[in-house]
């Protein structure tokens, strides 16, 4: 049974991925690609990672996803004229893929377990009537990877600071909303009540 | 994750509470009015945690479960990166303000990238090495196009992040071919199974594509292609800083991984590093010779200088690397002296780089024009000066682990490099009288200029003591 839902999956999260690819609509495109996500997210529960899977279908199906839909149905992108530009250089990607297909299958063929890894091949994830995978996630990314998690966080705040240097301009030329001006704004000096008297005018 | 684990890493800790404490500061206070003192602030706090480093450390301390290795090697090169940084800075500061580019993010940034070097000398870990390596990238790539207005930094900003990226993705393909290999990415587990003698074929190619990566971030032929245009299209003193600390860091990282990972294979890594370092030292020393422009000249003289760093690492010895190590250290100091000339090369109140504009300097500005002769002499290898003692232990160390034909190679593009630099003295001597530059001077940047040309005169001495911490941190590397 786990086989076949195997199968299932695999078969559905290939065909996906090639769809998303080969498809002539950018947004079909995306469709296929959330297919693809979900079909992945299956994997994951076979395997025992119920976390990870939830969290590709929150994140990657949820967030990712649905902001590539924005983009490509709100960019005014000439598809077709992309697909075009890259058939030109089909023939010569395909020679370079294959030579490197044929490089990495030399280099997979001759595939062997070294001598002792499997002590070097610390199991990672406790049995899971131990501890449940967000546990088992969170020992791993807090305690035996806080150093690098701490470091990632460094790189986000660069990757924050510089796109406020690249982008920000303050520009001196533009009317601006003064939102404390606009708060102690007194009606009495800012209004001024006149009564018109008929056929006078002010 | 202990106190200890927390007390080795102190110096990396400060630093980072440090920029985000300035950064904190400056936004809520006076933000670029208070760049400036911003930015001599960080090269104190650099000055103070150099020191710090040199003084405490002592002996082998590995944290986070051997994913941080603080030993004599890693402090060496800390020490070098954060002086380094620090002298960038504080000659940096007046070019920054001519061209209305000081902005409080600068010394932030250049604070955290140089965090991300730290971490990357002291890497025992595959994945430890990409988040520093990370880390130190993509604030460089921010301030190499801080210059928003103009085309060409911009420009550079885009090609160095985007080739940085191109490189990123093939050391991670790399590194994760050595996990498939190895089960583990701790180097002190790699390098048991590399040990062997016989590698699988598959480790092999994931050590040569770590290489390829590492090799894009020292700038080394045939991954240097970023470095001519990336150099002159950043601001003059952020070139300054991208020719010296992160260079250090990278060949330190690059030293750590083939020893540290792949010690027991020296044979297998060897004669890549050794292709590297002939491809760079004459792809260095012949492309630059029809450069006009300084930095540009500059860059390719840094591919050139870094060929040569990479022989004492392809002899594959502790004399290797010691011999790279010192290297590395005499080619900072001769770059910040050199930068903090060409920082304020000015005509008419702009910033030039021009060749040209040298033109018979030495009948204005005896004094600036002898400096830049002694450098121009050491970067070239001329004897007596301190180039050439770097370019000699390398060599030697080549020749000692019976790389003869490569220490020959060097000595050739030695020869041909020397033709460029010699050029730029001949012009300021000899060359027609006109109207040259005409700048002033600051006093940091005056101080820089002829304290490294001083540098390289009185180092001839002892090399200021440098080999025994080298050779000591080129042990521990090796153990």
């Amino acid at each position: 049974m786990a086989a076949v839902t195997f199968y299932i999956f695999a078969l559905s999260a290939l065909a996906g991925g090639l769809l998303t690819v080969i498809a002539r609509n950018p947004v079909h495109s995306v469709l296929w690609l959330i297919l693809c996500f979900l079909s992945s997210a299956g994997l994951f529960v076979l395997l025992g990672a119920e976390f990870v899977a939830m969290l590709l279908i929150i994140v990657y199906v949820g967030a990712v996803a649905v902001l590539f839909l924005f983009v490509v149905m709100m960019l005014d992108v000439d598809f077709a004229a992309l697909k075009a530009e890259m058939a030109r250089y089909v023939p010569v990607a395909g020679l370079i893929g294959i030579v490197l297909l044929m490089q990495l299958s030399l280099a997979y063929g001759a595939w062997e377990f070294s001598e002792g890894i499997d002590q070097r091949l610390g199991n990672p994830m406790p049995p899971l009537d131990e501890a449940h995978n967000t546990q088992a996630l969170g020992l791993i990314l807090y305690d035996r990877y806080f150093l690098v998690f701490q470091l990632s966080g460094l790189i986000l705040l660069v990757a924050m600071v510089g796109a406020i240097v690249l982008t920000l301009r303050h520009r001196q030329d533009i009317k601006r909303q003064n939102v404390l001006a606009q708060m102690y704004r007194d009606p009495a000096k800012a209004m001024e009540l006149k009564d018109v008297k008929p056929g006078q005018g002010l | 994750m202990t106190a200890a684990d927390l007390a080795i890493i102190l110096p990396e800790i400060v630093l980072a509470l440090f920029a985000m404490g300035a950064m904190l500061a400056a936004v809520y206070t006076s933000k670029d009015a208070m760049a400036a003192a911003l930015t001599y602030g960080t090269a104190t706090v650099f000055l103070i945690m150099a020191f710090y480093i040199a003084v405490t450390g002592d002996g082998t301390r590995v944290g986070f479960g051997g994913m941080f290795i603080d030993d004599a090697f890693a402090r060496f090169a800390k020490v070098a990166i954060l002086l380094s940084a620090a002298a960038v800075l504080v000659i940096g500061v007046e070019a920054m303000e001519k061209s209305d580019l000081l902005r409080f993010e600068y010394p932030v940034l250049i604070t955290l990238s140089v965090i991300g070097m730290m971490m990357m000398v002291s890497a025992g870990d595959l994945i430890a090495l990409y988040m520093g390596l990370e880390l130190q990238s993509l604030a460089l790539y921010v301030i190499a196009s801080l210059r928003r207005d103009s085309v060409r930094s911009t420009e550079a900003g885009l090609k160095y992040f985007i080739l940085g990226a191109l490189s990123s993705g093939l050391l991670l393909y790399g590194a994760s071919l050595v996990y498939g290999y190895t089960g583990t990415t701790l180097f002190s587990g790699i390098i048991e199974t590399a040990a062997g003698g016989e590698m699988a074929l598959g480790l092999l190619f994931g050590l040569v594509f770590v290489m390829a990566g590492l090799a894009f971030k020292v700038s080394a032929a045939p991954f240097h292609m970023w470095t001519p245009d990336v150099y002159e299209g950043a601001p003059t003193p952020i070139t300054a800083l991208l020719a010296t600390a992160p260079k250090v860091a990278a060949m330190a990282l690059f030293a750590r991984v083939v020893h540290d990972a792949f010690g027991g294979a020296v044979g297998d890594w060897q004669q890549i590093v050794a292709v590297l370092a002939v491809a760079s030292m004459f792809l260095g020393a012949i492309a630059a010779i029809g450069q006009t422009d300084i930095k540009r000249l500059m860059a390719y003289s840094s591919i050139s200088h870094m060929g040569f760093a990479l022989i004492g690492l392809a002899a594959g010895t502790a004399q290797g690397v010691e011999a790279m190590l010192i290297y590395m250290a005499i080619y900072v100091t001769m770059n910040i002296g050199t930068f903090a000339f060409i920082m304020t090369m000015e005509k008419d109140r702009r910033h030039v780089t021009e060749i040209s504009a040298l033109s018979s300097f030495a009948s204005r500005e005896p004094a600036k024009a002898l400096a830049i002769l002694v450098l121009m002499f050491s970067l070239a290898g001329v004897p007596p000066l301190v180039g050439f003692f770097g370019k000699y232990a390398v060599l030697l160390a080549a020749v000692d682990a019976g790389m003869v034909w490569l220490a020959i190679a060097g000595v050739i593009a030695s020869v041909i490099g020397a033709y460029y630099y010699l050029r730029i003295v001949y012009l300021m001597y000899f060359g027609d009288d006109r109207e040259g530059l005409d700048g002033q001077m600051g006093t940091a940047a005056y101080i820089g200029l002829v304290g490294c040309a001083a540098l390289m005169l009185l180092g001839v001495i002892n090399l200021f003591g440098l080999e025994a911490p080298a050779a000591a941190a080129a042990e521990v590397l090796l153990r």
